[in-house]
């Protein structure tokens, strides 16, 4: 039987193209001349279609950051619109190169799913938001509003944990489908609504009226968003985690893609380095020691993704929070090029 | 003496019916208040439309916002349906990813499509034999190679960038085309007397039919890529056409059969004295027959299929349907109470234009061909 599935699927692929992926995931990667990047079915901020229909947000950012390190053009990205059930079946048959889906970073899926982790593109978390009007400014203000929530999701169980942990009644609305859950804060059956803050955001930018609510600034629960590729090719694990700690080092030496190209005669080791005019950083990862300057110079640094896709300019507008660097206040971090 | 004759030299004047019969009133009492039910039904129904229809009309046309308005009047308390968004997010919702300066390839393969299929189908048109090989064997080739590219110069545009109206025309144009010969070969091969051809014909329908059209779909963008060698995949697209194809192809079978067992066994004898050979018998005898029976069940399995198509989504195709719900989601710029619902009442304007169309095109082809059993 699988013997005929291949031949069916070796007769069909030649039909309609199909790419090939043996040991080395660089060295397919550049034979075909793009990176194929797994992306959700359409999230504002993170992965959507543009006004002009071309992917767009902060992980679509990250595959283009990695297509400018090999390529050096940040457009050798081809998308691949992938539902969560799916998405780590894709990832190990090698139908994509990286999933920067809106993967939450667990235990399991690390250990147990053949695919690693490269680190955290961003940092969400269950949060609450309220009516303006309603003057609660903290969490812990919350006991015995009426919360709108999804029924049998970990949203329900996080909150009920962080009720009973604090002491407060807990008092909920539970729906069976996301989109009654807003429809029911928005008509004023609850006074919370609780979900992870970047859906928060993504939601309130479509009420009618969002400068109405303000989301508390807890997060209750950890919700680490990160860039996936598969287990076992160290090579393009690699590859994959310095472009995520490129963005960072960019941003913490102020390096922006409007200023990269003075960069390159500054003076500071480490941004020589980090834009390959000094050292050899390039070359044990497979691509050209110019990589981090390709990165920033065509993608931008971690700010400008952030800034752009999900930041207080932009619709959604998350404040940086945890995701500020390690300098600021949050928990960016990354290890120094050297 | 003169007799008194009564007879009458000329006609007279017609009178006008007796006003109980005639003019509005009376058409009024006949057809809707013959009878005490008949008036409550008729007010409930009258009460019904006024409370449904000048809402509904004053959402889509009276205060709705026209294709040239803005977000802003969108956003106004009293607006209607957005048209405006769907104007702005048009071509996402017809070519989804498409490169936009490509867009007319999709759009030489839409006229293209419409140039062959139209004179196909009027019976009048000339040239029936040609039209039929181009549109079903040179279209195709011509489309496929327009769409994607790769050659003659046309930027390649991988199957993972179609969307929209687009992909949902192709699945089910190709899923009609396919299933329709793939459906009348399984219920020929159904009714056989060779044990092997009619037990893998049973076997296939059988397993098709038993499992639910998202299944196959899962199988398909699940565990098929498990089957595969390691980076061996299989384009998306082509999953979901052989997904759906096989699919509707069982259930046209069924249909087909319907049609089969309706005509007389006498008709299959007098073939085969006829000395015609088993494909002849079929193809001049049985088969005109049988399918003018199952018209309606064909098209009807037609309009599924188009239907079923919006579950393509399964594997992340974004047919019609799940583009106009990733720009609902991700439209920030056109986010306004009522931009969603402006939205699906697109799409199933859409989709209802091309069913209404096929079922009415069934019609007249139920009519042409209803040579013998006129009820």
């Amino acid at each position: 039987m699988q013997k005929a599935l291949v031949t069916i699927a070796v007769a069909a692929s030649l039909g309609l193209g199909a790419t090939a992926a043996q040991a080395a995931i660089l060295d397919d990667v550049k034979a075909k001349g793009y990176v194929q990047c797994g992306v959700t079915g359409g999230v504002p901020g993170f992965s959507a279609p543009d006004s002009n229909n071309v992917w767009t947000g902060l992980e679509v950012d990250f595959c283009r950051a990695m297509a400018a390190a090999i390529f050096k053009d940040a457009d050798a990205v081809r998308y691949t619109s992938l539902t969560s059930q799916e998405r780590f079946t894709a990832l190990s048959a090698g139908e994509i190169d990286v999933l920067s889906r809106t993967t939450t970073w667990t235990m399991s899926r690390d250990t147990q799913l053949g695919i690693s982790f490269i680190g955290t593109m961003f940092y969400d978390g269950q949060g609450f938001m309220v009516r303006e009007a309603d003057g609660i400014a903290s969490a812990l203000d919350l006991s015995g509003a009426a919360i709108c929530i999804e029924s049998g999701t970990t949203t329900e169980l996080n909150a009920a944990d962080y009720f009973a942990a604090n002491g407060m009644e807990f008092n909920t609305v539970v729906f069976v489908d996301q989109d009654e859950v807003v429809k029911a804060y928005e008509d004023g059956r609850c006074d919370v609504y609780t979900t992870d803050s970047s859906a928060l955001a993504a939601e309130r930018s479509k009420f009618a009226n969002p400068a109405e609510h303000i989301i508390l600034p807890e997060i209750i629960s950890k919700e680490p968003l990160g860039p996936v590729v598969r287990a076992g090719d160290t090579q393009w694990f690699n590859l994959a985690r310095w472009t995520y700690f490129a963005l960072l080092e960019a941003e913490e030496l102020g390096v922006t893609s409007a200023n990269v190209d003075e960069m390159l005669g500054s003076d500071n080791p480490a941004i020589k380095r980090l834009l390959g005019v000094e050292g050899e950083f390039g070359a044990p990862m497979g691509v050209e020691n110019d990589w981090g300057y390709q990165i920033v110079k065509l993608v931008g640094n971690y700010a400008e993704i952030y800034d752009k896709h999900v930041g207080p300019d932009t619709p959604i507008g998350l404040e940086r929070g945890l995701n500020a660097l390690w300098s600021d206040g949050g928990i960016q971090y990354a290890p120094p090029i050297r | 003496m003169t007799d008194i004759g009564f007879v009458r030299s000329a006609m007279t004047d017609a009178r006008p019916a007796p006003r109980r019969t005639s003019g509005v009133g009376a058409w009024l009492r006949k057809n809707l208040f013959a009878t005490p039910s008949d008036a409550v039904l008729t007010v409930l129904g009258v009460i019904f439309l006024l409370w449904v229809v000048p809402p509904l009309f004053n959402f889509l046309f009276g205060h709705a916002v026209g294709p040239n308005g803005t977000v802003e009047e969108c956003r106004m308390p009293e607006a209607g349906a957005c048209w405006a968004y769907i104007s702005s997010e048009m071509e996402f919702f017809i070519y989804g990813f498409y490169d936009i300066p490509q867009h007319w390839r999709p759009n030489i393969v839409f006229a293209l499509g419409a140039l062959l299929l139209v004179p196909l189908m009027i019976p009048k048109a000339p040239f029936k034999r040609v039209n039929a090989v181009l549109f079903l064997f040179v279209y195709p080739i011509v489309s496929y190679i327009l769409l994607a590219g790769g050659v003659f110069g046309l930027t390649p545009i991988p199957t993972e960038k179609w969307g929209g109206l687009l992909v949902t025309l192709i699945i089910s144009v190709v899923g009609i085309t396919l299933s329709f010969p793939l459906g009348i070969i399984l219920a020929l091969g159904r009714q056989s007397k060779m044990p092997v051809i009619k037990t893998l014909c049973v076997a296939f329908i059988e397993l098709i039919r038993a499992v639910p059209l998202i299944t196959i779909l899962f199988m398909a963008s699940i565990m098929l890529p498990l089957f595969m060698p390691q980076g061996m995949t299989v384009d998306k697209l082509l999953r979901a056409l052989v997904g759906v194809t096989l699919f509707t192809s069982a259930y046209m079978a069924e249909v087909v059969r319907g049609g089969l067992q309706a005509i007389p066994r006498g008709q299959y004898e007098a073939a085969a004295s006829l000395g015609l050979s088993y494909w002849k018998q079929m193809y001049f005898i049985i088969l005109p027959q049988a399918l003018k029976h199952v018209i309606p069940g064909i098209v009807n399995n037609a309009i599924a299929l188009f239907k079923d198509t919006s579950l393509v989504y399964i594997v992340g195709m974004k047919d019609l349907l799940e583009a106009v719900k990733t720009k609902n989601d991700t439209a920030l710029e056109w986010q306004s109470a009522n931009t969603a619902t402006t939205g699906y009442i697109f799409a199933a304007m859409v989709f209802w234009v091309f069913c209404f169309g096929m079922s009415r095109y069934s019609m007249y082809m139920e009519r042409r061909l209803n040579t013998g059993y006129k009820r």
